[in-house]
């Protein structure tokens, strides 16, 4: 941990390689015309990934399941924001209800 | 797109929706910086990693595996694989970040959160309106979120008994909630979750979510969506 040099440098190959990422796709859509199907694949596909993110960050912890309470509690707060809640009910609802659950000793 | 211009788009529910997001992850930052300093750390490491990476899934992976003793340049592999699901972003809201110089800071502050903001609203204006506040916003509360955490440092050990880390779920569920009304979309989107569970403990991070995307195969394209066929 006291190697800081590699520390810079794995830092700094992190931050250019995810940069040339977040830049790629502006990059290639100003060369050329997308088709509006091609369009609309390609803002499925960003839902697409972001969905697998709500569920693996929801329901899994590093290779295994999460526990309860953290589902219970993003359940909570996707149902509200189902009902067309505020976002502060959806945001503390979520975080309330599994900080509640393991404050009974759910894991 | 002129700053003056963004504020003057987003309409109030919007800019308090964007609002809260940016506290949550000002929240989320918070527990970034302590866990990384409570881990051993030294507290510029997460400081310089939310300026010059700012993704905070893989920020948050390569603390973990750099705190548990594990090499720096596997924890730069992890958080690579983990941010290739942006060259997807990138390409879906190409057009909210604008050309020319725009490019450079737009690509910077794209994240999840920002990026199903753009997603989820229906006018071009808006979409843009809402993609760089929500970007501008995110990197300010996360990085002043990380600096006090950090310093904070060992007196909040485990974020867990506040129930942060179903924060960000939640967040991210109510931003793609909207753009699942489609049902072609929603379906797909559904087959990608179920393939991603499913890989989770056999594929390192950041792998599960990339190949969640097979769900498309299940997607088919309809008509244009309203708001495309409003510009025409």
């Amino acid at each position: 941990m006291n190697d800081t040099p590699l520390l810079l440098v794995a830092i700094g190959v992190l931050a250019v390689g995810t940069f040339s990422m977040r830049f790629a796709g502006p990059a290639l859509r100003s060369r050329f015309e997308v088709p509006e199907r091609a369009q609309q694949l390609l803002a499925a596909a960003a839902i697409v990934l972001l969905t697998a993110l709500v569920a693996t960050s929801a329901l899994t912890d590093g290779h295994g399941p999460a526990g309860i309470a953290r589902p219970a509690g993003v359940l909570v707060g996707g149902v509200l924001a189902w009902r067309k809640a505020p976002f502060v009910l959806v945001v503390v609802a979520a975080a309330g209800t599994a900080a509640g659950l393991r404050l009974l000793g759910v894991p | 797109m002129p700053m003056r211009s963004i504020w003057r788009t987003l309409d109030r529910r919007l800019a308090r929706d964007i609002g809260l997001v940016c506290l949550a992850d000002g929240v989320v930052g918070l527990s970034y910086g302590a866990i990384s300093v409570g881990g051993g750390l030294p507290l510029w490491v997460p400081i310089v990693l939310s300026i010059v990476v700012f993704a905070g899934a893989s920020q948050f992976l390569f603390v973990g595996i750099v705190a548990a003793g594990g090499s720096p340049i596997a924890a730069m592999v992890a958080g690579l694989l983990v941010n290739t699901r942006h060259i997807a972003f990138g390409l879906a809201v190409s057009d909210v970040i604008g050309t020319g110089w725009r490019r450079w800071p737009g690509s910077h502050l794209m994240t999840d959160e920002n990026v199903a903001f753009a997603m989820g609203q229906d006018e071009p204006e808006q979409r843009r309106a809402a993609y760089w506040a929500g970007g501008i916003g995110i990197f300010v509360c996360w990085n002043i979120g990380v600096v006090i955490g950090g310093l904070a440092g060992s007196v909040i050990t485990d974020t867990d008994v506040f129930g942060l880390d179903a924060a960000f779920p939640a967040v991210l569920l109510a931003l793609v909630l909207p753009a699942l009304r489609d049902r072609s979309t929603r379906t797909a989107a559904l087959v990608g979750v179920v393939i991603a569970l499913i890989a989770t403990p056999f594929l390192p991070a950041g792998l599960p979510v990339l190949i969640a995307l097979a769900g498309l195969l299940f997607y088919r394209a309809g008509k244009p969506a309203l708001e495309d066929a409003r510009n025409e």
